[in-house]
């Protein structure tokens, strides 16, 4: 990629007015779909996302159930009003790919060996897309299944870090996906410190890689502690402590 | 458990650190347990586990389930016991030992559609769960309205002793028949009572984890004195029963984790 004109202004602010290590504001709410088993609903700065969970359920086709563990289906996609021009709702072959590595994103942090013969199926749909909504998306999905009550070994936190103006910056928008350097997403398990994606669009060198990784990482802490906060606002509202007294 | 230690946990997080051993929905990682659920955390001398917040019902051996046929072969019925796998009941189950498909007619005992009160006889996650209904009060389930609730939702409804349903029936004038896997059947002379018991129902299971649950269904129900349990009626034998059922399903399944881990 080549860029053609400065996205950063000289008080250091970036196209949309943010600084080089700022996220954009995230908002998430759970278990807005009542006929799912989990369900999230992600804004990440312009993106909107609605994310449903369902399952443990039977396989269909049955052929495609495993004897030893879980199927874990996920379906990306994006509705035709999310884009500027209208987006043909057939599955695109971007759609397809985004599917594939949100499912091996999300794969490492399900126990799937718990519940052989069934499957899981992740439906994200993209109301609203500017940009990092494979993140979202994955950040959506954390927090859907975890309201599925799907046994997990950790929370996974997405978030894309990217070079623009030569300069490494956190969490890039779509003008900075199509205009910047790079783009470089990335899937992180906080408890277990592994990273389940890494994806990179663009050229860095190796000490820009590092630091590309490092930057994210601090986004995607920073998208845990909020995809911590939403679920403990569903489940125990504002009480910190439990009482011991039961009734 | 003695010394128990409760806490909120989301999936990931660590609920003790030390040797301590996993029970439900915990996991050893590093040098403590994590959590792999939502829940509440309890840890003790025995070992750490959570009490699921969220959750579709996964069938353990002995649980009382409610089911709904839903087709025959010439050797078992299929039933629908509101989880991820099908069960069956074998038809040797209902008509004994000489049972023969030649001779007997599986439609005049159970058809599609029937709603019946099952134990689930044997399960191990690698094949389907089988079921019987040779037991007390197992069996065909007439007349009622049938109700789902999470799975995770059912300790709570039937509360300590079942002291929560044993409210409900008795201020609604009811019979509750609760299913571990979140199937409840409600029957009751009048409608009243009926829709008042739903009500009921619903309340518990959206409040489940908050406190003074059982003051505030009593005030939905008008509920003055606090009702004492009394062993006058025979539902509230029954409840007793599915309540030790409970208790004895809960060791189970904390037993089969042992197993797997």
């Amino acid at each position: 990629m080549v860029q053609t004109r400065s996205l950063i202004d000289e008080n250091g602010k970036r196209t949309d007015g943010r600084v080089i290590d700022e996220l954009r504001d995230v908002k998430i709410g759970v278990g807005i779909i009542k006929n799912a088993d989990g369900s999230a609903f992600i804004e990440f700065g312009k993106n909107k996302i609605i994310v449903a969970v369902y399952g443990p359920r039977e396989v269909h086709p049955k052929h495609m159930a495993l004897t030893d563990k879980c199927v874990l289906r996920c379906r990306y996609h994006m509705s035709p009003f999310s884009t500027d021009t209208r987006k043909n709702p057939a599955p695109s072959r971007r759609e397809v790919e985004i599917s594939k590595v949100i499912r091996e994103a999300l794969e490492p942090a399900i126990i799937l060996e718990d519940y052989p013969r069934a499957a899981i199926d992740v439906f994200i749909e993209v109301l609203e897309a500017d940009g990092g909504s494979r993140c979202a998306g994955i950040d959506a999905a954390s927090v859907a299944l975890a309201d599925a009550g799907i046994n997990m070994r950790d929370m996974v936190s997405a978030c894309a870090a990217g070079k623009v103006d030569d300069k490494i910056v956190l969490d890039i928008n779509d003008t900075e996906d199509k205009e910047g350097g790079a783009d470089m997403p990335i899937a992180y398990l906080p408890n277990l410190n592994q990273i389940s994606l890494l994806q990179l669009d663009g050229i860095l060198d190796s000490t820009q890689f590092n630091s590309c990784i490092d930057n994210a990482i601090k986004g995607c802490l920073k998208i845990y502690e909020i995809q911590r906060t939403a679920l403990m606002q569903k489940y125990f509202g504002n009480e910190k402590e439990m009482e011991l007294k039961e009734e | 458990m003695q010394e128990i230690k409760r806490k909120f946990v989301i999936p990931g997080d660590k609920i003790i650190e030390g040797n301590i051993r996993p029970l439900g929905n915990a996991l050893k990682s590093g040098d403590g347990i994590i959590a792999t659920r939502i829940g509440i955390a309890e840890a003790g001398r025995d070992g750490a586990k959570v009490i699921p917040l969220s959750g579709v019902y996964l069938p353990r051996v002995n649980d009382i389930v409610i089911g709904k046929i839903k087709d025959h072969s010439s050797l078992s019925w299929d039933v629908d016991i509101n989880s991820c796998f099908t069960a069956h009941l074998p038809a040797q189950d209902v008509f004994g030992r000489d049972f023969s498909p030649a001779r007997d007619d599986m439609g005049r005992q159970l058809s599609t559609g029937d709603v019946i009160i099952s134990r689930i006889a044997t399960f191990d996650r690698t094949r389907d769960p089988v079921l019987s209904i040779q037991d007390k009060d197992l069996g065909k389930i007439p007349h009622g309205v049938i109700l789902k609730i999470s799975a995770t939702r059912v300790p709570r409804l039937i509360g300590k002793r079942g002291s929560m349903i044993q409210t409900i029936e008795q201020a609604t004038g009811t019979r509750i028949t609760i299913g571990q896997n979140g199937i409840i059947v409600v029957s009751g002379r009048t409608d009243d009572g009926l829709n008042l018991a739903i009500d009921a129902i619903h309340m518990v299971e959206e409040e489940a984890h908050t406190s003074n649950l059982t003051q505030r269904i009593k005030q939905l129900l008008n509920v003055q004195e606090p009702t004492q349990p009394e062993s006058d009626t025979k539902a509230n034998n029954q409840e007793d029963d599915s309540n030790n059922v409970l208790n004895n399903g809960n060791e189970n399944v904390e037993d089969k984790e042992h197993g797997l881990e």
